[in-house]
């Protein structure tokens, strides 16, 4: 079997087993050696036991989505086969011990657990897979000698050598396979890549959160965003950053408000149940005008839906969350890139405009790993809003733009806010008239906020015929679709604000013969927001809601059916 | 300091004529005159209520939130910025029962904030209903019945739960409850007065007459610093004891905060640390 720039490697096995280490060790080690390289997981939710899988992705170029071809896959446990079969094809390559494979189902024998029991102890069964596979993708071995070594040097030379001469063992047993002509791939190897650097979605956010001058955490740990909390809490001396771990939402968000409105900038993480505990506090944030930034990470619901699964359910629960009226930014990261961008964008958001920001994330994007060429980062201190206050400060005074000085406690003036209907000076009022005015001021905030929306990007000619809409998570499924397609009379629209909406909305649509629009729910939700501020609604909704994202093959055929 | 700073000259106050709150609103300005801490320089964090109005009567910097949700920015705002007095007050519904969790968590986490409870026995602003500190048998429109829940003890649970700093005061006696309320502040950690105070509109059981003849004070002996002894006292409910339960010296939640480990500036005068975080980029080459 011979495969040709693009190869995409599976490995299943119970949580518990290591399959993280795997993937960890294997997405490093490629990118050191010049692979271009993308891994995704799906995981069941559960500490030990059922079937967790691992998608790593080595290509000539740079990939960024998920494909459900398995080209190779290597199981370490009984039943890996059933649980992939409809993503298996007569040419995927089966590598597993002889325990762990079944009938109908022709395999290559791998003995991994044996070599490392003759090694010492079989938790280097792990390693041992790590080799192989390396050496069917054409990983020079010094590449994997020289991460090993690094990776371990403080458990000590011992268990160093026999690292690596599991991951030896391994390599022969993979090299063999080559010889033989079992199987042979040629990816192109690119030395710049080794200078690339590698992270997943949840760094990309805890990154972009630094930038944008993070200095507080407080949430309620939930998948799929624990792993920004984790990032943050990790770094919290390092950056002299407040993490804490809060005894429910309710309190995570009251205590960002309360960092807000002292002089932190502060944000919240959470996932759809822990947000429904939250959107007291978001109305809370419209009404006290505070600056606050949450990262919603999507997964499928209702209720506890699919935990550790994605879906692009909560963008309209994120839209209308908080009763009453008041404004609020949606944000929504495509790539790790944009998570780093978007999220130091929200603080500078939420600052100036004094309200909430969401970003909506999902497990797919907060899971997602892969080489980025580098980031552009700030130069300067993040922008601050906030004003000395003096004695005759008052913290709402009515203002052409609906944006009152922001203040905070500790300076000549006096600070009041107030979860009441409020004057100028932030007590509590029921002049009804100064209602009106007050509304209006919160909402007059839009005017600006509008000003300065981040446009959606045109990815193919703009004499599109036909144009597909996304937003989110699903971008580089989407992008590689078309390019595989390679209709140029097909262009995409990709949204990274997905509230309020750029002006360009309509004219971008009514250019089009044909609107296709690609979300991961059941109900078009993006196309209801889009429907409701252009008036125009899409030809074809290409949805998803199995708590899978899209593969690049499954949406080639479905946007190739609605052309 | 005169008290008279805090005044807000003629304003409209919502509370009924007659009014425990009065007393408290009294103590409060005495509290921070005695301590000589000027409206700029300390914060009342609030929820909802009748109790949580007291803030637009004093002039101070304040944050008047959502019902039960006074303790958690109050913990926020003392971490941000440790140099300032941060108070959160609010009534017995809102602390003990809608804002419940963070009331048994935030005295774990032991942040440098003294908390305020009005406690009337009963709801106020929502017109006469059962309060988790209503004693069983109380009559009132949904408990038509009476009350058939045990009353929630707060200084038992505040002793028991890991609250630095417990006192019970009544605003029937003003100066002795400014005397408790100065110690509350004072005290480095998470400090608890439970203050009671009569609702003369909807609480016709538990009046100032009925406070007066249902409490003393711990007598000049007692020592604060024994947890068991402070428990035993917490649950004498025939009379209810007055004063400081326990005191305990613990580190705050801002002292022992990784955040201020290395570098005692208050976050809010924090820049991001550039150089740091281009290493930290840097560092994901290497994942």
């Amino acid at each position: 079997m011979e495969l040709k720039d693009d190869v995409s490697v599976v490995l299943c096995g119970e949580a518990g087993q290591g399959i993280q280490t795997v993937e960890r060790f294997l997405t490093r080690v490629l990118k050191f050696d010049g692979f271009n390289v993308y891994a995704t997981k799906e995981y069941m939710s559960r500490v030990r036991g059922g079937f967790n899988s691992t998608e790593i992705r080595v290509s000539s170029k740079n990939i960024k989505s998920f494909v459900s071809k398995i080209d190779i896959l290597v199981t370490l446990k009984k039943g890996s086969i059933q649980h992939l079969k409809d993503r298996l094809s007569k040419d995927t390559l089966i590598l597993s011990e002889k325990e762990n494979a079944e009938d109908d189902y022709p395999f290559v024998e791998m003995p991994f657990t044996q070599i490392a029991t003759e090694i010492g102890d079989k938790i280097f069964s792990n390693v041992v897979a790590v080799g192989s596979i390396s050496a069917i993708l054409n990983v020079d071995f010094e590449t994997i000698e020289s991460y090993l070594r690094e990776f371990f040097a403080r458990k000590g030379d011992e268990i160093v050598n026999k690292n690596i001469e599991a991951a030896r063992k391994g390599y022969d047993l993979g090299l063999n396979l080559v010889k033989t002509g079992k199987i042979k791939v040629s990816i192109k190897k690119d030395d710049a890549v080794k200078n690339d650097l590698i992270f997943d979605g949840a760094t990309a956010i805890g990154l972009g959160a630094l930038a944008g001058g993070c200095n507080f955490i407080s949430s309620y740990p939930m998948t799929p965003s624990t792993g920004i909390l984790t990032f943050l809490s990790e770094h919290a001396k390092e950056f002299g950053i407040v993490a804490e771990q809060a005894e429910d939402e309710i309190s995570a968000i009251n205590m960002a408000i309360g960092a807000w409105y002292a002089g932190s900038r502060a944000m919240v993480t959470t996932a759809g149940g822990g947000f429904a505990l939250m959107v007291e506090g978001m109305s809370l944030a419209g009404m006290i005008e505070s600056p606050l930034v949450v990262n919603l990470g999507q997964r499928p619901a209702p209720a506890t839906g699919l935990p550790t699964r994605t879906e692009q359910g909560d963008l309209l629960f994120a839209l209308y969350s908080g009763h009453g009226e008041f404004p609020k930014i949606l944000l929504a990261p495509g790539t790790l890139e944009d998570a780093f961008y978007l999220t130091q964008k929200a603080f500078y958001f939420a600052d100036k405009f004094q309200v909430p920001v969401i970003i909506l994330s999902d497990q797919y994007l907060v899971d997602s790993y892969y080489n980025v060429k580098n980031l552009d980062l700030p130069k300067n201190q993040p922008q601050k809003f906030v004003v000395e206050t003096t004695k005759d400060y008052k913290r709402y005074a009515l203002s052409k733009n609906g944006i009152s000085p922001r203040g905070i406690p500790g300076g000549e003036g006096l600070v009041d806010v107030d979860s009441d209907e409020h004057d100028e000076s932030g007590h509590i009022t029921e002049d009804l008239d100064l209602r009106v005015r007050m509304v209006d001021k919160r909402l007059k905030k839009f005017d600006s906020i509008k000003a300065e929306i981040i446009p959606p990007e045109l990815i193919g000619s703009p004499k599109y015929d036909t144009i597909v809409v996304g937003w989110g998570s699903t971008y580089p499924a989407i992008r590689e679709s078309i390019e595989k397609i390679g209709d140029k009379s097909m262009a995409f629209l990709y949204f990274k604000q997905v509230y309020p909406l750029h002006p360009d909305t309509k004219r971008y649509l009514q250019s089009a013969k044909k609107r296709i629009i690609v979300e991961n729910n059941a109900t078009s939700q993006f196309g209801h927001v889009v429907k409701a501020e252009t008036g125009i609604d899409f030809d074809v909704k290409i949805l998803k809601y199995n708590g899978m994202p899209f593969s690049v093959e499954e949406l080639v055929s479905r946007l190739k059916e609605s052309r | 300091m005169d008290k008279k700073i805090f005044d807000m000259g003629p304003i409209d106050i919502a509370w009924c004529p007659g009014c425990g709150d009065y007393g408290i609103l009294n103590a409060v300005k005495q509290t921070m005159a005695e301590l000589e801490i000027p409206p700029e320089k300390f914060v009342i964090v609030s929820g909802i209520g009748q109790a949580a109005k007291l803030p637009h009567y004093i002039r101070s910097n304040f944050f008047n939130g959502l019902h039960g949700r006074s303790i958690p920015p109050a913990t926020a705002i003392k971490a941000t910025n440790p140099d300032l007095v941060v108070i959160a007050e609010s009534g017995d519904g809102d602390i003990y029962g809608e804002g419940g969790n963070h009331f048994i968590h935030a005295m774990r986490r032991n942040p440098d904030i003294t908390v305020i409870v009005h406690d009337n026995m009963v709801y106020g602003l929502t017109k006469g209903q059962a309060s988790p500190t209503s004693r069983e048998g109380f009559k009132t429109p949904v408990q038509v019945e009476g009350v058939i829940l045990k009353p929630f003890n707060p200084i038992a649970v505040s002793i028991a739960n890991g609250a630095s700093f417990v006192a019970r005061a009544s605003i029937t006696d003003i100066p002795g409850t400014v005397k408790i309320l100065k110690q509350a502040i004072q005290h480095k950690g998470f400090s608890i007065v439970d203050l009671f105070q009569p609702c003369v509109t909807f609480n016709k059981l538990n009046t100032y007459q009925w406070f007066r003849e249902n409490s003393y004070y711990l007598e000049d002996s007692y020592d604060p610093h024994d947890r068991i002894e402070a428990l035993k006292r917490a649950f004498e409910e025939d009379k209810f004891p007055l004063g400081v339960f326990y005191v305990e010296e613990r580190k705050t939640f801002e002292e022992s905060n990784m955040a201020y480990e290395v570098d005692k500036t208050p976050l809010y005068k924090r820049d991001v640390d550039l150089k740091k975080l281009s290493n930290l980029v840097e560092s994901m080459k290497k994942g």
